[in-house]
């Protein structure tokens, strides 16, 4: 018996096959192709971005500090909210109440009120207590200082970003200690190890990986929150352009200065965030 | 013969249920203990009391002569601080339903984590007893490989391997091979039966009753928080006397 032509084809895997098309796909790119053209002339022509303005400005000394001062908040305030967070995390799952209890109430506090209003209280800490002593409870002080010299801008903002940023980062470590199997718990007692072991060695390892990734977004986040800092007069990113506008009234420009920067920040730390979550899926 | 585990008039509830109601058990050194029963019915939690990793509401339990957990004075139970139930823990070895092995650690790290840790071995003395404990359980190959590359089997036997470091008296299994797939439990139970005849005191706490009767030099089976049944492991397998064991086993054979 012969085969037939169709047979033939099937066993020799030559069968045309034609996909589903979809032609609206092409509509639509093209319109949004117009819509980015109407934008990108827009940026062009417009003459209100003073383009020449933002290049004079985009790697001046004043604005390259703020950036720098940008950084430096990130990456203290984000020391602050990880090393507290984890002991607010650790208190929370502690079998003591009592520091169960202190753990609840400070991430209840510092998640309910706005960042914005609680850097305002810290800038504004004097006029609440002239100063701030170490000393016995009830007796006699052993150190003193003036609250006006103690609370500087960055000591404000740093208290006001650190403090809020522990009661997030403590409920993320919170969670990736809680996914841990208990049965890892358990097999690690069962050999006598003791709880700090088998925090340190068994649990802690296993939450890393849970614990990474969202904190990485974290940071994301604390770059674009620095910018609340410019209430307490701290000469970050944008507070240093709005000094130079407030001088030369260059606004945009001078915006568009400071969101360059933050876009640059923002989508290295992005590219830097993209490897970590690909290593902690990968194994 | 003396006892290695002794229990008497054990108790133990979660919330208002009453998962042990009063279970009186011993263990002859180097004897295998095989506890059966269907589920709930007690008998991992029975075992879990034996190294205080769940806390019994009533009744007293020695390992070795020691009470279990407290210190008895002047007629009361003093609880035991976690230090001191860390340190009694080390001549118990544990083997779970679900391995639980570490897996950010390789089946070497595994096995060498609470000897160097715990005992505070050096490291090259650790690591040339792992060795010989992975050649032991038929592993000698796989010391460098993370329990997520192990099959079921492979895990359980490096499971085995990781509580004879720390040169254990007593060994718990707890359903130790009702997780495998049907054609790796022979391999995880010759380990066993190899470790039976070394002259292990062990409590297996099992639904393999052919294990049982061929290993087991006793035999418990417990329902609804309480023995019903017990003797050597061929009699009762054999010859059950009360209803509820003829029902359990009409089941499970």
């Amino acid at each position: 018996m012969s085969a037939t032509t169709e047979e033939v084809a099937a066993s020799e895997g030559t069968d045309d096959i034609v996909a589903v098309r979809h032609p609206l796909r092409w509509v639509a790119t093209g319109a949004v192709l117009v819509v980015v053209a109407i934008l990108a002339h827009g940026l062009v022509t417009n003459r209100a971005f003073e383009w020449d303005v933002v290049a004079r400005y985009i790697v001046s000394r004043e604005i390259v500090l703020g950036v720098l001062r940008t950084l430096e908040l990130t990456v203290v305030a984000m020391a602050i909210g990880v090393g507290l967070g984890t002991a607010i995390a650790l208190m929370r799952l502690s079998p003591n109440p009592l520091l169960r209890g202190i753990s609840w109430v400070y991430t209840w506090f510092f998640r309910s009120i706005p960042v914005l209003v609680q850097l305002l209280f810290w800038f504004n800490f004097a006029a609440l207590y002239k100063s701030v002593s170490l000393g016995i409870p009830f007796g006699p002080e052993l150190l003193t200082a003036e609250a006006n010299s103690l609370i500087t801008p960055m000591t404000a903002a740093l208290l006001g970003l650190g403090l809020s940023q522990a009661a997030y980062t403590a409920e993320v470590i919170r969670a990736g200690i809680a996914a841990v199997d208990p049965g890892q718990t358990r097999a690690a007692k069962a050999l006598g190890m003791s709880n700090a072991l088998v925090f340190r060695r068994i649990v802690l390892p296993q939450a890393m990986r849970l614990i990474i990734p969202p904190v990485g977004n974290e940071v994301i986040s604390m770059v674009k929150n620095t910018a609340l800092v410019s209430v307490v007069a701290l000469a970050e990113l944008l507070y240093s352009a709005q000094l130079i506008y407030s001088r030369t009234y260059e606004t945009i420009p001078l915006l568009v200065v400071a969101s360059l920067w933050y876009l640059l920040i923002v989508s290295v730390l992005s590219f830097g965030q993209e490897l970590i979550e690909r290593h902690y899926a990968h194994d | 013969m003396t006892d290695i585990v002794r229990g008497r008039g054990l108790r133990k509830r979660y919330g208002k249920l009453e998962v042990l109601k009063g279970v009186d058990f011993e263990v002859p050194a180097g004897s295998v203990l095989c506890i059966i029963g269907p589920s709930g019915s007690g008998k991992s939690t029975l075992l879990s009391c034996v190294n205080h990793l769940e806390k019994l509401d009533g009744g007293r339990l020695w390992v070795q002569g020691k009470l279990v957990g407290y210190r008895e004075k002047s007629g009361k139970l003093y609880e035991l601080r976690e230090r001191e139930v860390a340190r009694n823990r080390r001549g118990i070895g544990m083997v779970f339903q679900q391995f639980n092995l570490f897996p950010h650690m390789t089946a070497l790290g595994n096995i060498v984590e609470a000897p160097i840790r715990v005992r505070k071995l050096p490291e090259r003395e650790a690591t040339t007893r792992a060795t010989e404990l992975l050649a032991r359980v038929g592993l000698a190959d796989k010391h460098g490989s993370y329990p997520g590359q192990l099959s079921g089997g492979q895990q359980q036997r490096v499971a085995i391997a990781r509580a004879l470091a720390m040169d254990p008296t007593l060994m718990l299994f707890d359903e130790p091979t009702s997780a495998l797939d049907p054609e790796l439990v022979g391999e995880v139970l010759a380990v066993m039966k190899d470790l039976a005849s070394s002259g292990m005191s062990m409590i297996v706490v099992t639904h393999e009753l052919g294990f049982a009767r061929e290993v087991g030099d006793h035999l418990l089976f417990m329902d609804d928080g309480l023995v019903v049944e017990q003797g050597p492991p061929r009699e009762v397998l054999a010859d059950p006397r009360h209803d509820r064991t003829k029902a359990f086993l009409s089941k499970v054979l």
